[in-house]
């Protein structure tokens, strides 16, 4: 994800301190990985530099230095641009999960009980995200069904693998 | 990892504070070794489950593995060619048809794929059916099937004949008349396989948030991994056997 387009999307709203936009990345975005002050404020120096953000005077308040910053009009075309721009799909051609059934079954190696494992470790995480949706607000349900319908797609790809694995170890094997 | 279940919804079982799956309860139902062909064909062919008491397992498996049949057995609805099935400790396998009937009326309850209910009937008829057939009074057993209306989010359709609902509010209505004699074990077999996804979310949320409330046991047969992961722990059908995955308990 773009840390510098999501925090320009976030500045959108209207004029904001640094502060602000860490605690909204962080809150909607972050889950577990939030980001660093100094992170934000570097990002929002660029955003200045580039002209997508202006930075207003320092405030003299107690505590430390602050500035508010706004969104330039460039800067609304750009999150404008990016919003209509389709994420690229992904179509995890090269997974890690591919590479090892494959090699599985070109080595003779139990290839049905490593999809197991992993079809363990996908529900175990759907599990997580399902007491995630229960206790979540809507935003976190979004998220939570994010991933739900990923691994639900990922663990259908893994049913349908595991019922041709003997078609599949004819094909990759010498 | 075992979890307790959901939130609180439903009259609560007497007495009773939430229950939660405890890893290290007595099995409620064994199953060993279970064999069962139709004709000459084999649906189960040595499958063998223990469930514990208080959790919720998902019986999941590709169409035709025989998890529908594995969860028939369980119930005592069929009885296996071999093999044996136990509940709380006592053979199911081995009991008349009245007796397994009547263990199957008064400490099981069933929610199927399409909610199944009597056309001709209200939802609060419906729901009361299994109370009104094990011989509880008309008000008695109405005035029980009213109090899950509520919780499943009836309120006000209780006077609408079955077929007046929509396909959400008929599995409801089901899931309430599963639950309304406060069984031991419910079996739910594919219980959200004719809903859209929200749909089948709300039943699911109401069905784990009822049975957490009053400890109730789930046979859960589903070949939805979302409907799945709201259970304790999964087993795989394939071929008639059962699979544990692997990092799940046995």
């Amino acid at each position: 994800m773009s840390v510098p387009l999501t925090l320009l999307g976030l500045l959108e709203r209207g004029p904001s301190h640094g502060y602000d936009l860490k605690r909204d990345y962080d809150a909607y975005f972050g889950l577990g990985r939030p980001l660093r002050y100094s992170q934000v404020y570097a990002t929002l120096a660029r955003l200045a530099r580039d002209g997508k953000a202006v930075a207003g005077p320092v405030e003299q308040e107690a505590g430390p230095e602050r500035r508010r910053y706004v969104i330039t009009a460039d800067g609304v075309a750009e999150v404008d641009r990016w919003l209509a721009e389709p994420v690229p799909p992904e179509p995890d051609l090269q997974s890690e999960l591919f590479a090892k059934v494959v090699l599985a079954l070109m080595l003779d190696r139990p290839a049905d009980g490593y999809l197991d494992a992993q079809r363990a470790a996908h529900l175990q995480r759907m599990r997580e995200l399902t007491d995630m949706k229960r206790a979540g607000d809507p935003v976190g349900v979004l998220l939570a069904d994010h991933g739900l319908y990923r691994l639900e797609a990922d663990l259908r790809w893994i049913d349908h693998t595991a019922a041709r694995l003997d078609l599949l170890a004819r094909a990759v094997r010498r | 990892m075992d979890r307790p279940h959901g939130g609180p919804a439903g009259p609560a079982r007497a007495g009773g504070a939430p229950v939660t799956a405890d890893p290290g309860a007595a099995k409620i139902i064994e199953a060993r070794e279970l064999s069962l062909s139709f004709g000459s064909t084999p649906a189960l062919r040595g499958a063998s489950l223990g469930v514990r008491r208080g959790e919720i397992v998902a019986v999941m498996g590709p169409s035709g593995s025989g998890k529908s049949t594995l969860l028939h057995c369980l119930a005592g609805i069929l009885v296996p060619d071999q093999g044996e099935v136990s509940y709380d400790g006592q053979r199911l396998d081995t009991l008349s048809d009245d007796r397994r009937s009547a263990l199957r009326r008064d400490r099981f309850g069933f929610v199927f794929q399409s909610g199944q209910l009597v056309p001709e009937l209200t939802a609060e008829e419906n729901v009361a059916l299994p109370l009104l057939l094990s011989g509880t009074r008309r008000g008695a057993a109405m005035t029980a099937a009213r109090k899950w209306f509520p919780a499943l989010g009836l309120d006000g359709l209780e006077s609408r004949r079955a077929g007046e609902l929509s396909g959400g509010q008929a599995q409801r209505v089901a899931l309430a008349r599963g639950l309304v004699a406060d069984p031991e074990v419910l079996f739910a077999d594919e219980p959200t396989g004719s809903l859209d996804s929200v749909s089948g979310e709300l039943v699911m949320d109401l069905l784990t948030a009822a049975v957490g409330e009053h400890g109730t046991t789930v046979v859960l047969v589903t070949h939805d991994a979302r409907v799945a992961a709201y259970a304790d722990r999964e087993v795989v059908v394939r071929d008639g056997k059962v699979s544990t995955l692997t990092g799940a308990k046995p």
